[in-house]
C-alpha cells in the first residue's frame, strides 16, 4: 500500500476487474444449485454433508472477493480468522455439555 | 475539529481510509457473533430434535428460500460493481448498480413478506397458541426461522436505508472517487448481510 | 502485527495554537456546557464518562450499603424478600453494567491511551462522543426500570430463565438497558483497535507501547467480540417475555441451561474486560516508583492476548451446578486452571519488577501493592472456585460473593483509584493532598478486608448467597462485614473528596511529578487540547529510566 502524498488523498485503490466478480456471482450461483440439489435428490447425511462443506467455500468467495479480502494487508484475515474460531469455539465447547448428556 | 478551526490553526487532518476500514470491519465481527449466538442456539436444538426439525421445514417454501438466495447473490454482485464503477470515476454507472441493488434488496423483501403472511395465515407466527401446541422440536423451529429471518431481515431494511443516503450523497458529489469510503463499507455491509443468509438457507430451508 | 505499518502514515500534524490545556476554551470557538456536551476530545470525554461513573458508582454503593444494614442481624428488619432480591439486582446491574465494564477503559483508557501513543486523539473522535450518549441511554433506562412498569427487577443481574421470563417486575426494560449499554461498550473497543493500529507514534511498534495500551487492546477485542453474544441473549429474553419463543422456557422445549450457556459465553469474558485495564494500571506504576524497568515486557504483552483468549473458554464454571453433563464439567474445570497461568506470570513479574527497586511509597504505589495483595485472594479463592469437589460446595454462597468483590472490587476498583491517583497530576494539572489521600488507602484497606474476607468464611460455613435473612450461627461475621461495609465507605468518601478538592484547588503540579517515561509524562499538565505541541516520534523503551535516574538520580 502506498503512503498518502497529499491531505485528502486516499491511496491507491485496487480494483478488483468486474469480469472476475462475474465469475465469482455465477460460482456463487453453481455451488447453490449443488447445495439444493444434493438436500433435494439425497436428503440425509449426503444433503447435509454437502450444505455443510458448500457453504463455506461459497463464505469465501463472498469474503475474498467481492469483501476484497483477499486483497488486503494480512492483519484483516487474521482479525476475521480470530472472530471465526472463537465463534467456532465457543459453539464446539457449548456442544461438550449437549452431547454428553 | 471543524474545518475552519483546523484552517485557523495550520491543523491539517489526514484521512486514514486503512483505519476507517479497520473500524468497518470490527463493526462486522459485531454482526458475526449477534447472529452466532442464534447459530448455537440452532446447533444445540437441531441436535436434540432433528427428527422435528426435518418435519418442521416441510412447511417452509424452498422454492421462495432459493430464489431470494439468488436475489440476494446477485445483489451483492450488483453491489461490487457500483463501487468498482465510482472508484473509477464512473458516477452514472455507480448510481445505477446502486440503484438496481436496492431493487434487488426489495425483491427480497417482497419475497420473505409473502413468505411470512402464508406461514401467518396456517397461525405459524411468534406468540400464536397454535406453536405451543406443536412438538417441542417444530415449535422450536419455527421460532428460530422467525427469529433468524427475521434479525436478517431487519438487517436487510437497514441496509436499504443506508443504501439512499449513499446514494444521495454520491449523487451530490459528497461521496466519490477519491473518497469513497462510505460506499465501499456499506458494500460490505451488504456482503454481510448476504453471507448470513447463505447459511440460513441450507440451516432453514433444505433440512429436509 | 508488525505488517501494519500503521505509525507514521496516519501522522496527524500539529500547528501553531497549540499551547494551554483542553479545559480552555476548545479551538473550535465553542464555550461552556456546549462545549463539552458536543466535545470530540478524547480527555474531555474521559471526564464525562468519570462524572457519570462516579454518581452511578455511588447509587450502587448506597444499595449495597442498605443490603448490609439489612444482614447486620438476623430476620427481616428493614425490607421485604422481594426488596431484598430487587436490591441485589440493581445492585449488580448498576455496579456490573454501569461502573466496572465501561469503567477503566472509559475513564483512563479514554484519556490516556492517545497521550501514551503519542496520537492527539482516538481514531473515530465522534464515535467516541456517540459512545457517550449511549452510555447515558442505557443509563437512564436502567435507572427508570427502578420507576416503571412492576418496578425493579428481582431476578438478579443474571437474569436467569425461567423467572425471567415471567417475572412481573420490569424485567423487559433492565436488559434492554443492558443491551444499550453493550452497544456503548462494542463502540469504545471499536475504538480502542482501530487507534491502537493505526495511531501509534513513529517508530512505536507494538512492542515500543506502554502495557497499559496492551491491556486496552485485549479487553478491547473481548468487548467486540463477546459482548454480541449477550445482546443477542438479551434480545432473545425480551422476545420470549413479549411474543414467548420459548428457547429457554422448558414448557415449549426450550432449556433455562441453553441461556446460561449463552450469558456466560459474555460473561465470563467480561470479567477479563474488567481486570486487564487495571493489570495494565499496574504495569504502569510499579516500574516508575521502584524506579526500574518493567520485568518480563513481553510476558506481560503477551499475557494480556492469553488471558482474554483463554477467558474464553471457561464460561462453564460458573454452571458446575445446573445440570450440564460430567463431560462439560471437567472440561471447564481444567481450561479454567489453565486460565490463571498467564496471571500468575504477571504477578511474578510485578513482583520481581518491585525487587531491589528504589521504591518511593507514593499513594499510587500504595494501591498498586494493595491491589496486587487483594487480586491475590481473589485469584486463588477463583481455584477453589474452578476445583469441582470444592465448587460443589461453595457455589451459590457467600464465599462466591467474596470472591469477586475481592477481584472485581479489589482488581478492578482499587485498580480505577490506584490509575486515578497516578494520572491525577496529568489531567487535571494539579495535585491531591497526599496525606489524606493516604489516610484514605488506609480507611479503604482495612475496611475493604472486614467487609469481604467474613463472606469468605461464612460460605464456607454454608450461609447461601442473595438470602435477605439467615441462621443465627451467622451472625457474627455478618455483622462484623457490615462494619467492614461502613469503614470501607468513609474511606470512599475521604478518598472522593480529596479528588474533587485537590481538582479544584491543589497545587498545580509539574509536568512529570513521579518521573514516568511513557509519553503521556512527555506534554504539559494538563495536555494542550491536541495533546503534544510537537508529534512524539520514536519514544524508544517505554520503560527505560536511565535518562530519569540521570536527571532525578535514584533517591527521591
Amino acid at each position: 500500500m502506498h503512503d498518502s502524498h497529499a491531505a485528502g488523498h486516499e491511496e491507491h485503490v485496487h480494483i478488483v476487474p468486474d469480469g472476475t466478480q462475474v465469475l465469482v456471482w455465477v460460482g456463487l450461483l453453481i455451488l447453490t444449485a449443488i447445495t439444493v440439489g444434493a438436500s433435494v435428490w439425497f436428503p440425509g447425511h449426503v444433503g447435509v454433508g454437502v450444505a455443510l462443506v458448500v457453504t463455506p467455500i461459497k463464505a469465501a468467495l463472498i469474503l475474498m472477493f467481492f469483501m476484497h479480502l483477499k486483497y488486503e494487508k494480512p492483519v484483516f484475515r487474521w482479525m476475521f480468522l480470530v472472530a471465526v474460531v472463537i465463534l467456532a469455539t465457543v459453539m464446539g465447547l457449548t456442544f461438550f455439555d449437549y452431547s454428553h448428556r | 475539529m471543524s474545518t475552519q478551526a483546523a484552517a485557523a490553526t495550520g491543523h491539517v487532518v489526514h484521512r486514514d481510509p486503512i483505519g476507517a476500514k479497520t473500524g468497518m470491519w470490527l463493526f462486522l465481527f459485531t454482526e458475526l457473533l449477534l447472529f452466532g449466538g442464534l447459530f448455537v442456539i440452532y446447533t444445540v436444538y437441531r441436535h436434540m430434535h432433528g427428527a422435528d426439525f426435518h418435519e418442521a421445514a416441510h412447511e417452509l417454501n424452498k422454492v421462495m428460500g432459493v430464489t431470494n438466495t439468488f436475489v440476494l447473490l446477485t445483489s451483492s454482485l450488483t453491489m461490487v460493481l457500483s463501487v468498482a464503477a465510482l472508484q473509477r470515476g464512473l458516477k452514472g454507472r455507480s448510481l445505477q448498480w446502486l440503484a438496481v441493488t436496492f431493487l434487488l434488496a426489495c425483491t427480497f423483501l417482497v419475497i420473505k413478506f409473502f413468505e411470512w403472511r402464508a406461514k401467518y395465515h396456517h397461525h405459524i407466527f411468534p406468540g400464536n397458541p397454535h406453536l405451543a401446541e406443536l412438538p417441542a422440536g417444530e415449535d422450536l423451529f419455527f421460532n428460530l426461522y422467525f427469529m433468524m429471518t427475521g434479525l436478517h431481515g431487519i438487517h436487510v431494511v437497514i441496509g436499504m436505508i443506508v443504501m439512499s443516503v449513499v446514494f444521495a450523497k454520491i449523487r451530490s458529489g459528497s461521496v466519490n472517487a477519491e473518497r469513497h469510503g462510505t460506499l465501499e463499507y456499506t458494500g460490505l455491509y451488504w456482503h454481510l448481510v448476504d453471507l448470513i443468509w447463505i447459511f440460513l438457507l441450507p440451516l432453514f430451508y433444505l433440512t429436509n | 502485527m508488525a505488517a501494519d505499518n500503521a505509525a507514521g502514515t496516519a501522522t496527524i500534524h500539529t500547528g501553531p495554537g497549540y499551547t494551554g490545556s483542553y479545559f480552555d476554551t476548545p479551538l473550535d470557538g465553542r464555550t461552556g456546557l456546549w462545549s463539552w456536551l458536543t466535545t470530540t476530545d478524547h480527555k474531555r470525554i474521559g471526564l464525562m464518562y468519570l462524572a457519570a461513573m462516579t454518581t452511578f458508582f455511588l447509587v450502587g454503593a448506597s444499595l449495597g450499603i442498605m443490603m448490609r444494614l439489612e444482614l447486620l442481624n438476623p430476620g427481616l428488619q428493614y425490607v421485604t424478600h422481594k426488596q431484598y432480591n430487587a436490591m441485589f439486582t440493581l445492585h449488580g446491574v448498576i455496579m456490573i453494567f454501569l461502573f466496572i465494564v465501561p469503567g477503566i477503559p472509559a475513564i483512563l483508557g479514554n484519556i490516556i491511551l492517545p497521550l501514551q501513543l503519542g496520537a492527539e486523539d482516538v481514531a473515530f473522535p465522534k464515535l467516541n462522543l456517540l459512545s457517550w450518549y449511549v452510555y447515558m441511554a442505557g443509563a437512564v433506562m436502567a435507572v427508570t426500570s427502578l420507576f416503571t412498569g412492576g418496578g425493579a427487577p428481582d431476578t438478579g443481574w443474571t437474569f436467569y430463565a425461567p423467572y425471567s421470563l415471567r417475572a412481573g417486575t420490569n424485567v423487559s426494560l433492565a436488559v434492554m438497558a443492558a443491551f444499550v449499554l453493550g452497544f456503548s461498550s462494542i463502540l469504545t473497543g471499536m475504538n480502542f483497535i482501530t487507534t491502537i493500529h493505526r495511531l501509534r507514534a513513529k517508530g512505536m511498534g507494538f512492542f515500543q507501547m506502554p502495557l497499559f495500551c496492551w491491556g486496552l487492546y485485549a479487553t478491547s477485542w473481548i468487548q467486540v467480540i463477546a459482548t454480541p453474544v449477550v445482546g443477542i441473549t438479551l434480545v432473545l429474553l425480551g422476545m420470549e417475555r413479549w411474543v414467548h419463543i420459548g428457547f429457554f422456557d422448558p414448557a415449549r422445549g426450550g432449556g433455562p441451561i441453553l441461556y446460561q450457556h449463552l450469558f456466560w459465553i459474555y460473561s465470563h469474558p467480561v470479567v477479563y474486560v474488567m481486570i486487564l485495564p487495571a493489570m495494565g494500571i499496574i504495569s504502569e506504576i510499579l516500574p516508575v516508583f521502584a524506579r526500574r524497568t518493567i520485568f518480563g515486557y513481553k510476558a506481560i504483552a503477551m499475557s494480556s492476548m492469553a488471558i482474554a483468549g483463554v477467558g474464553y473458554l471457561v464460561w462453564g464454571h460458573h454452571m458446575f451446578t445446573v445440570g450440564m453433563s460430567d463431560t462439560a464439567r471437567w472440561v471447564f474445570s481444567l481450561l479454567t486452571f489453565l486460565v490463571a497461568i498467564p496471571t500468575g506470570i504477571k504477578i511474578f513479574n510485578w513482583v520481581a519488577t518491585l525487587y531491589k527497586g528504589s521504591i518511593a511509597l507514593e499513594v499510587p504505589l500504595l494501591y498498586a501493592v494493595t491491589w496486587i495483595f487483594l487480586f491475590s485472594i481473589g485469584g486463588l479463592t477463583g481455584l477453589v472456585n474452578g476445583a469441582l469437589s470444592t465448587d460443589i460446595h461453595v457455589h451459590d454462597t457467600a464465599f462466591i460473593v467474596g470472591h469477586f468483590h475481592y477481584t472485581m472490587f479489589g482488581g478492578a476498583g482499587i485498580g480505577l483509584i490506584a490509575g486515578m491517583h497516578y494520572w491525577f497530576p496529568k489531567i487535571f494539572g494539579r495535585m491531591y493532598d497526599k496525606k489524606t489521600a493516604t489516610v484514605a488507602w488506609g480507611i479503604i484497606f482495612v475496611g475493604f478486608n472486614t467487609l469481604y474476607f467474613p463472606m469468605l468464611v461464612l460460605g464456607i460455613m454454608g450461609m447461601p448467597r442473595r438470602y435477605a435473612d439467615y441462621l443465627p450461627k451467622f451472625h457474627t461475621p455478618h455483622m462484623i462485614s457490615t462494619f467492614g461495609s461502613w469503614i470501607l465507605v468513609t474511606g470512599l468518601i475521604i478518598m472522593i473528596v480529596n479528588l474533587v478538592r485537590g481538582a479544584r484547588r491543589g497545587p498545580k503540579a509539574p509536568d512529570n511529578p513521579w518521573g514516568g517515561t511513557t509519553l503521556e509524562w512527555q506534554t504539559t499538565s494538563p495536555p494542550p487540547q491536541l495533546n503534544f505541541a510537537r508529534t512524539p516520534e520514536n519514544p524508544g523503551d517505554p520503560y527505560d529510566f536511565t535518562r530519569i535516574i540521570a536527571e532525578r538520580g535514584q533517591g527521591r
